[in-house]
Order: structure tokens, then sequence, then C-alpha cells
């Protein structure tokens, strides 16, 4: 009973991490007013470059760190688009969906000879150390230091949002962004460091996946992640602490999965593999319902337009 | 002179330009990889028409996301964004396949019902989705992506049922040829069909070689009544009214949530019809174990954007996209480049039809160099002059700005 | 004009285009200290623009601004900020879901280390300046919780924190109730007292001559000079601004009132949030007859509308036309049952702008057979409706009918949806707010459509926060305070201040 309590625990954050840093890109991009239907396609680049440096750096860390920059790169042509060209951001977030794969995988055959895969590369260590606990129950608790970050992140950002100035001013400006420019406010630039932010938050998200969960990157570690993490800002009404819960719920239902997979009652695996996404369609249904967006999300603001 | 400004205004004009930087990327990304942009692009275009095998497949490719790329069209001009598009058209494929191998009536009747059948769950899933939409309000994003994941689930499950499984592979059981919607199968193998193709080489490779069906007329002809759906009738009426305003059409007596659920049914509906195309039109005819989301819908989107969600342009879309991609194998084989540049190449078209200005501004630009400032006079300056001032006319126009992007 | 320091303000030979529309064409302006100067000109004449130069959100092409006598440049708000400037918009630049505080303080923080926001030092400072300029406001509050003339008493707070020293007010009168217009009134000459300079952008010309001392002319982009208000009158003010002679009162033949055609009983309306707003409402409309309700923003109208139009659920009591009840079926009924509404928001309720004008004239009619049988529309058609209507309605430009409706002028897109009613013949026609941001000419031709509905023989409910426009078209003037009608008297018996007393709550019968 302990040992799946301890394990359903364990699986639950270890799914939900990567999905956690992915829904906080989508929060503070969102909150500043611009969507951003691109977090796979950050995730994918964070992936490969998170990959890539801690095989050629031998450092995680430097690696995460690295995957962040990468994936704010990424998103500076999401920014570029939809701020500075007040571009269709749904378009543009698909293109970068469409793009993202496609140069992951064209720089992991340029940097590893041809492979469409990387080789092993080192991990993010886990919070008490290699190999605590092992041979016990506990040992299921060890998880990895990726986990805690994004705990912290997630604190870290609903500080910012709900506590500064700057996450006033973002809110603002995802709100009314008129008013805010006639504060002084830099919309515009609000708004681009915002996606920039996002986009390095969707990088860790990839991190957290090719640095801590499987060491590795290959075609399929980020196979819909994204879009989860997109549902979960969603689920979560854009609130960065809602964000989070909603991955845990979703992390929750996987761990739930596999937990009855090796259960007692005989349940077809792809069945069970329906069963989160079910759920979450029920918890939508019964507890959520109308979930109302920042009022100029998605709107591309136009000077002088008042 | 004018003429062209005129063209550069049209969305086509930015389509052009977007594929026109589109190739000029990926030339870079072939230099940088070490291979020569000239040989490749010809290899992809030998690859996409050189041989009429090679049309022929680029049809065959292009159908299934002829009419996804519709379906996302359309639902976006209702002011949907259907990412379900994936989902429904794996629906499409497990009722096909269930209904094409459990019954066997004569071809005419087992063809419109395996058709109607892959059609119907496509549309119970959209309507599902828009049905959560109109009544609690929840975005269809979140309810769609859930969806995918469900029906590609299903689809594997259904693969490994006794019933349909078919032994050492991870496919399902054909389903009964009756259901084929391929063009005279039968008859070009049989020995009088030889005979006649002999005669005719071109369409001896087509038919012979390759999968040659009547989706693509199919999805042409949806394609084409989907336009006409939306612009000319009362039901696009009401459907873009919704799209466009919710409030201004509820107030003017349209019934909102049921335009929602018969948007998002049609939609779901158009994907279903490419799941079930492909299951009759091209081997193995039948559904098999998937690890991901094959792309059918997700490319359906890229589609209906480069088309600037027009149904009609979906067909050229399509025909693009997929060439591109049947094209870039023979890049891969002729040059040992690797696909993925066909990818980028595509994303950064997609990319570049998202920005809705460039061409647009262009034109404004030469305008202003060639004619003197008195003799500029255009409808959209003339929006502006009664736009300012306090009668509220702007800040509204705004917000309904994001919406007169591309699509 | 030369330049001094005892003038505020200065913009001489300001000159704004807009691609190769000129909004303003070497306009003048001189603005004394310690004054209340008003600019008076219809929509579209270049006032707001004008002041949006001076507050940094556009830049003229030529010109110069003057503060105390020195050239300043003003690239941005946050540089106006700096001088002294502070402007309240017509559209208040208010985020609904903060609070006052969070409003006030945006943008020019009180933090602790860090960035992070010290709301308790904030809200002491916010309550300080309240109190200093008595003004009342509740800091805590949520802007969309608060009424109107609170919503414009944070805007000008705003201004205050930042040490604004000229204040600009945009059409300011234009959402207040008599009574709130007198304390604004009073604020103002407060704050000139306190040694202020307040410029009000205005076509209310009953405003100008209470309170402003001088007053500038602009009239298409052109200044056309600055009159004493002591000296001058209303209607020279009008001719001035319009440039012809203006009749200010509505030419009226008295009402041949017929039978009741629409009842309303006891009707108990919610808002979204749940509150009740409209708390037991008895009204009858006569056919031929104008019944204007007069009152403050926020007593109910707007769910009393609402449920005419079947958009909200009545929680008890009727509404009837012609005997049949209508309340809580759908907007489909009401519009069966020959009920036309122009809704006060035009851009949200009653166009779809992106369609043509056309297809915005048949948006509730589509369904006919005059416009298709079977699934098919037939545009030819449509668009002859629509021909007729411009036509008949002189919506310009003429022949505008393939065209988008958002490129439609605000007078003229009111006009499309005044045509798309009344061409329907209704029974019953509800105005709410038909003249919201409408220019002199645009405002005549309504109040001219609406009499001739009733003449007509439809019964006419007019529902508008400007009590001028009630008292002059209404046949029988009714006053809203929470949610009931509390007064009914027919036109002539009662002034504006009776009134005004009862529209805030006073003397209830």
């Amino acid at each position: 009973m302990l040992n799946n309590a301890i394990l359903l625990v364990s699986i639950t954050l270890m799914y939900s991490t990567p999905l956690v840093f992915g829904a906080l890109g989508g929060v503070i991009s969102e909150r500043s007013g611009v969507v951003n239907i691109g977090i796979e396609g950050m995730m994918v680049i964070g992936a490969i470059s998170a990959a890539a440096a801690s095989y050629f750096t031998q450092n995680p860390w430097l690696a995460f760190l690295i995957a962040g920059l990468c994936g704010a790169a990424v998103a500076a042509l999401h920014a570029i688009a939809s701020v500075t060209f007040s571009a269709n951001q749904t378009v543009s977030g698909v293109a970068i969906n469409l793009l993202a794969p496609g140069i992951a995988l064209f720089a992991c055959r340029s940097m590893f000879d041809g492979a469409a895969m990387t080789p092993i590369v080192p991990k993010l260590p886990k919070i008490f150390g290699a190999n605590a606990f092992a041979g016990t129950i506990w040992a299921n608790l060890n998880m990895n230091v990726s986990t805690v970050i994004a705990l912290a992140l997630t604190i870290a950002l609903w500080f910012v949002l709900y506590k500064t100035k700057w996450g006033l001013r973002v809110r603002a400006v995802g709100e009314h962004p008129a008013a805010a420019d006639t504060l002084g406010i830099n919309v515009y630039r609000t708004r681009f460091i915002c996606v920039l932010v996002s986009g390095m938050l969707a990088g860790f998200g990839g991190a957290a996946m090719t640095t801590a969960i499987i060491s590795q990157f290959t075609q399929t570690a980020i196979s819909g992640h994204g879009f989860i993490a997109l549902a979960a800002v969603i689920f979560g009404k854009w609130t960065p602490q809602g964000a989070y819960r909603a991955c845990l719920l979703f992390g929750c239902t996987q761990a739930l999965v596999v937990l009855l997979g090796g259960g007692a009652i005989v349940v077809p695996s792809q069945i069970l593999a329906m069963l989160p996404y079910i759920m979450t369609i029920i918890v939508l249904v019964l507890f959520v319902g109308r979930s109302v967006a920042p009022r100029a999300d998605g709107v591309p603001y136009i000077k002088g337009s008042r | 002179m004018n003429a062209f400004i005129k063209f550069l205004r049209k969305p086509l004009a930015s389509a052009i330009v977007a594929i026109a930087v589109g190739f000029a990327v990926a030339a870079i990304v072939l230099a940088i990889a070490g291979f020569a942009p000239g040989p490749s692009f010809a290899a992809l275009f030998q690859g996409a028409l050189g041989r009429p095998k090679y049309i022929a497949n680029v049809i065959i490719k292009a159908t299934p996301i002829l009419l996804t790329g519709v379906a996302v069209a359309f639902a976006y001009k209702t002011g949907l964004f259907n990412i379900g598009a994936e989902g429904q058209y794996i629906a499409g494929t497990i009722a096909a396949t269930i209904v094409g191998v459990v019954f066997d009536f004569p071809a005419p009747i087992q063809i419109l019902l395996v058709i109607v059948s892959g059609a119907l769950a496509g549309a119970l899933l959209g309507a599902f989705i828009g049905f959560l939409k109109a009544r609690f309000g929840i975005h269809e994003v979140i309810t769609s992506i859930m969806t995918n994941w469900i029906m590609l689930y299903l689809c594997n499950f259904v693969v490994s049922t006794d019933t349909f499984h078919k032994a050492n592979s991870t496919s399902a059981i054909p389903i009964n040829p009756s259901g084929y919607t391929m063009v005279l199968p039968n008859w070009k193998r049989s020995e009088a069909g030889i005979e006649f193709l002999n005669g005719i080489p071109w369409l001896k490779e087509v038919l012979l070689k390759t999968d040659l069906n009547f989706g693509f007329l199919i999805a042409v002809a949806v394609a084409i009544l989907a336009g006409i759906l939306l612009a000319r009738t009362e039901l696009g009426y009401e459907l873009r009214a919704v799209g466009h305003n919710k409030d201004a059409a509820r107030f003017a007596g349209i019934n909102v949530e049921k335009n929602i659920i018969l948007a998002m049914l049609i939609s779901g509906t158009f994907c279903g019809l490419a799941g079930v195309l492909n299951i009759t039109g091209i081997s193995p005819h039948t559904i098999t174990t998937i690890a991901a989301m094959e792309g059918y819908g997700f490319n359906g989107l890229s589609v209906a954007f480069i088309a600037g969600c027009s149904t009609v342009g979906c067909i050229p879309a399509s025909l693009l996209f997929a060439g591109l991609i049947y094209g870039g194998m023979t890049v891969q084989e002729v040059m040992g480049a690797p696909s993925e540049i066909i990818n980028i190449m595509i994303g950064t078209i997609v990319f570049f039809t998202a920005l809705p200005g460039v061409t647009p501004l262009l034109a404004a630009w030469i305008e202003r160099r060639k004619a003197p400032p008195e003799e500029l006079a255009t409808s959209h300056v003339e929006a502006r002059h009664d736009a300012p001032a306090g009668d509220g006319a702007g800040h509204d126009a705004s917000a309904k700005g994001g919406e007169e992007q591309p699509c | 004009m030369e330049v001094s320091p005892e003038y505020a303000v200065q913009m001489h030979g300001i000159v704004k285009r807009f691609g190769s529309f000129t909004a303003l064409d070497h306009v003048d302006l001189n603005v004394r200290k310690q004054s209340v100067h008003a600019i008076l000109g219809e929509n579209g004449a270049g006032k707001s623009t004008l002041m949006n130069i001076l507050y940094g959100l556009y830049q003229a092409d030529e010109g110069a601004i003057y503060l105390s006598g020195e050239q300043v440049g003003i690239a941005t708000p946050t540089d106006a900020i700096k001088q002294g400037i502070g402007m309240v918009h017509q559209h208040f630049m208010l985020v609904e879901n903060f609070t006052v505080t969070e409003n006030i303080v945006l943008g020019d923080e009180v933090c602790g280390p860090l960035g992070t926001l010290d709301m308790k030092r904030a809200r002491e400072e916010v309550v300080k300046i309240v109190e200093e300029y008595g003004f009342e406001v509740d800091p805590d509050a949520k802007i969309e919780d608060i009424s109107v003339g609170m919503q414009q008493r944070v805007e000008i707070l705003k201004a205050l924190y930042r040490g604004a020293e000229t204040l600009i007010l945009d059409e300011p009168t234009a959402v207040l109730t008599p009574q709130e217009i007198e304390k604004l009134i009073e604020i103002m000459n407060d704050l000139v007292g306190k040694g202020k300079t307040i410029i009000i952008i205005t076509h209310k010309l009953k405003e100008i001559l209470a309170c402003a001392d001088e007053c500038s002319i602009v009239r298409r982009g052109v200044y056309m000079g600055t009159v004493d208000v002591a000296q001058t009158t209303e209607t020279e003010l009008a001719s001035k601004m319009v440039g012809r002679n203006v009749s200010l009162t509505v030419e009226k033949t008295p009402a041949q009132p017929g039978d009741v055609i629409f009842s309303i009983k006891g009707l108990e309306v919610k808002d979204e949030r749940g509150i009740d707003q409209v708390r037991g409402l008895d009204l009858d409309v006569r056919a031929g007859e104008i019944v204007g309700i007069a009152g403050i923003d926020g007593n109910g109208q707007k769910e009393l509308v609402s449920a005419i139009c079947n958009l909200v659920k009545a929680e008890a009591g009727t509404i009837e036309v012609g005997g049949i009840q209508i309340q809580n079926t759908s907007p489909r009924t009401s519009l069966d049952n020959a009920v036309a509404v122009i809704p006060s928001d035009r851009h949200r309720w009653g166009l779809v702008l992106p369609f043509t004008v056309g297809e915005n004239t048949v948006l509730e009619r589509h369904g006919e057979e005059q416009f298709g049988k079977g699934l098919m529309l037939d545009y030819t058609q449509v668009n002859t409706f629509a021909r007729t209507l411009i036509e008949q309605f002189d919506i310009r430009p003429a022949g505008c009918e393939g065209q988008v409706a958002s490129g439609l002028s605000g007078g003229n897109q009111q006009k499309v949806i005044i045509a798309r009613e009344v061409s329907a013949s209704p029974k019953v026609l509800v105005a709410f707010q038909p003249t919201r941001g409408l220019d002199v000419g645009a405002i005549e031709f309504v109040h001219k459509a609406l009499l001739s509905v009733r003449d007509s023989g439809a019964a006419v409910l007019l529902v508008s926060f400007e009590l001028d426009e009630v008292m002059d078209l209404s046949d029988t003037i009714a006053v809203i305070y929470h949610g009931k009608i509390v007064g009914e008297f027919a036109q002539g018996t009662v002034d504006e201040e009776q009134l005004g007393l009862l529209m805030a709550g006073g003397g209830v019968k």
C-alpha cells in the first residue's frame, strides 16, 4: 500500500515536471497577451540543445541553462512575428512546431555523425544523491532535481506575477494594453520579453525530458507534451499555480494508469493509456467549465487604436 | 505597375512570397549542411513531377491533407481552431476499418457504407468537441488535444483485438476489397486490362505502380462545396456571423450554440472523410498500431494556413505540400540530404504566411515612391479618416483586427 | 500669439497627417494657467488627436509645444507625465479586474526591495490623495464593480498621483448624470483653485457654458478661433462648430398615442454576476408614443434591454407585446414579435464588422424567402434590399452595400443599424443609447428617425444616459432607479433638477 502510494507520488512528479515548465511558459506568454501554440516546438529545441550540451560539456546544469537560451532563441522568432509584425499568433506558433523538429533533427545529425538520436548523456542529479535509499521503497522518492526546480519556478512565477511591479505590468498589458500604454508602459517590449521567457521555460521543459527522465534526445522525446502543457494553461485558468495543479493532475492520471497496468484488474493497455485524457475531459466538464483568457490575449496591439 | 501593386495586396501574393522565402531558407540550410542547393532542388522537382507515377503519388498524398486542410480552414472561418483534426482523421480510419471488415456488400453499396461510416465518426467526434464548447464553454483546443490522444489509443486497441488483428503484424486485417476506391483495381491486372495498358505507357505506369484512387476527386469536390457552403448559403452566413461576432449573431436571433456544434461537426466530417479515403484508397487498406500521430491532421493545419484559410485555396496548397514531402524523399535518396530540410522549408513557408503585412507593406512603399502625395486615395486611408476621435470605432476595430490576418 | 509663461500650454502650428488624410491643419492652442479651457468640435474634428499629441501618444508632423513659455518635446506619455500633464481618456484606460489602487499606481508603483509591490503603502498614498482632493473613491474596489462616475474619479486621481499640473479631460461628461456633472464641475473649480489648469474636450455646449472660461473651436482639423465663454451663447458655439446654423431643439409634432401594446410587469432580472439589477419594474408604452427612461448608468437599464432582447433570463415578471408574452423565450422570438432594438454598443451587438453592409442589413432576416429559397442565400436580392435602405436613409458612401461595414464612419454604421431595424416595420422599437458617440448631424438624423417610427404607430422605448435627449424626445419620461421605475411624467411637466433628484434616488414616489 505504502509502496503504491510512494510510487504514485514519484511517477506523478516525474511525468508532470516537463509539463510544468511548458505550462509556465504558456502562462507568462498568454498573460502578456501573446498566444503561444509553439510550446511543443520550443520544448523540442530545448530537448536537443540540452542533450547535445550535456554531451559536449559533460555538465548537465550548464546544459539545462543552454536549453533555456535555445528555447528563448526560438521564441524570439515567435516574438518578432507576433509582437513586432502583429502577425497571426496562432499560425506563427504552428509554424514553430513545424520548424523545430526539423531543426532539432538536423542539428542532431550534424553534431552526432548523422545519427537521429544522441548517445546517452549525463543527467541532472537526484535530490538526495545518486544512490540514496537504494534497495528500499523510499528510493522512489529520490526524485530528479528538475522536479524541484519546476516547483520553485512555479512559486517564483506566481510571486513575480502577483507580487511585483513587473507582474502587475505584464497583467495590465494582457488585459488592457491601451491603458498600460497611456501610463508609459512599453507594451511591445513587455510582450517581447514575456515571449522570450516563455521560450526559455519551454526549453527547460525539453531539458527536463532529455537530461532528467530519459538520458538522450530521440525523435519521440517530446511528443505532444507541449500541447498537454497548453491544455494545462487553459485548465489552470492562466495562473501558474493553476497550471501546476493541472500538470499534477495529468501526471497523476498517468501514474494511476501505470499502477493499474500492473494490477489485478486486467484492462487492455491501450484503454488504460486513454484514461488520463478521458479523466481530464471529465474533470474539465465537472469542475472547470468556462475559463476566461486575459482580455487582450491573441490580439496584436496596434498603437493609436483607442 | 498599378496592376502589380494591386496584386501585391492580395493574399496570393503573400503566399508566393512565403514560398519563395521557404525555398531560400532551404537553400541556405542545404548549403550549410554541405549539399548543393541547385541539384537538390532539381532532385526535388524531379522527384515530384519527373514521372507519371510520381505525379500520381503526389496527388495520392495530397488527398487526405486537402480534406483536413479544408476542415481546419472551414472551422477557422467560423471562429474555431480545430486542432483536433488529427483525432477526427483517426476516428474515420477506425470506423472505415471496422465497417469495411465486418460488412461485405457489393461494391457500390459497400463503398458508400464505409465512406458514410468514416465521415460520421469524424462528424460525431467534431460535434462532441463543439458541444462541450457550446454548452460548457470548454475551449476546443483542450478537448481536441485530449480526443486526439484518445483516438490514437482507440486505434491501437482496435488493432489489438482478436476480431481485427492480423496475425504476425502490427496491423488490423484489411477491409474487404468491395470497399476499395482505387481506380479499376481488378481490371488493370486482368489480361484484357494489361493488353490495353501496354498501348498507353504512362497510364500503365500510373495504374500499376501506384494506388491511384478516386479520393482526390472527392476531396476537390468537397473543397469546392465547402467554399460554396460558407460563401453562398444561409448556413454559411450564420456560421461566419457567429465566427466573427458571437454577440451580434445572438442579438440577431441566430442560435450560436447550434452553429458552433454544426461548424465542428462539418469540420470533423471532412477529417473523417480523409481517414476513410486513405483506408479505401491505398494499401494496406487498414489501420495499424501507431506510436505517434501520423500528422494528417496537423499537416492539414499547415495546408490551411498556407492557403490563407480559403477552402478552395487548399487544393493547390495541399498539392504543394505533398509535392514537397514526396519530392523530398528523392532529395534524400539522390543527394543524401536529410528529409528534415523539407520540414524546415515547410515550416518557413507557414511562418511567413503568418506575417500579414509584408507584401501589402511593400505595395504601399512602392506606391509612395511612385505617386505624388495628392494622388494617393485608397479606401484603407479613408477608413482611418473616420476612425480616430471619440466614437469608439478605432478601439473596437482594433479588437477585431486580430481576426483580419491571413486567414 | 506670442509664447509666454502666462500660458500653461501653448501649441502652435500643429499639423498631423494619417497617410493622405490631414487630421490637424496648423492648429493653435493657448491655454491660460489656472483656467478651464474647452476645446469644442464635432466627432472627427481632430480635438482628441490634438490632445493625444500633447500627451505624447502621437507625434505632430509640424508645429511646436510650449509649457509655461518653454518649448518642450513630448515623445511618449512618460514625457508628458514628467512635464506635469495628465489625461483622462473618453474610454477609460482602466484594467477592469484590477483594484482602484492597482490602477492608480500602475507604471509608477510603490515598491519594496527587488521590485516587490508594497500595496499597503500604495494604498496609504492613494488614500492621502483621495482625502486631499475630497474625492469619493474606494481604494480596494475592483474597477468592474464601481460606478462610471467613480471610475472617472479614479482616472483623475491617476493623473493627480503623478503630479499633474495640467489635466486633459476627454469628453468627461458623456457618461455622467446631472448631479455627477455638477460634482465634476465642483472638482474642476477646486483643482483650478489649487493651481491646476484644465483642458476639456467636448461637444456638449451646455457644459462649456457652465464650467469653461475660454473655448477654442476646431472644425475638420482647422482652428476656428477662441471665444470668451462668458460672452457667447450655445447657438453661436454650435454654428462655429458645425459651420452652419444648427437647430438645437427637436421639432416634434404632438403624439397621438393609441393602446398599450408594450407592457412590462414586475420584471426582475439579475446581471451576469447574479446580482439583482431589475427589481420589479412596471412600464407601459402605447402605440404612437415615445417613452424615455432617464437614469444613471448601472440602475438596471442594461439588464432591462437584455431581457427584452431575450439575451438574459427574466427571473420574474412578464414582457408583453400585443398581448403575447416574450420573456424567457429567445432572441428570435423577440424579433418574430416585431420587437426591434437599437443596441447601445453598435460594434458588439449591432454589426458584424467584417461583413459587408449588405450582409449586415439582413442579419436578422436572412432566413426570409425574399433573400433566398432553400439552402442558398441570394446575394443579388440582399444587395438590392441594402441599396434601397442606403438610399432611403442616406448612408454614406452611396452604393456601399458591397463594402465591409468596418470601413464606415460611426454615424453611418448607426444609420445601417437604424435602417435595418426601422425597415422591419416594428411594433416596438427599443433604442438604447442610440446617439452614443455621434456628431450633431447624425444625432439629428437619429432623432428624426425615432420620431417617424413613433408617428407610424409603433411604441418606442428610449433608454438613454443623456438626460437632454430623453427630455427632448420623449412624450412620457420615466425615471429608473435601482431597477424600478420611480416616476413617470408627461413631457413638459418636469424639469431637469427634479429628474436628477429622482435619478439619484431622492424623493422616491
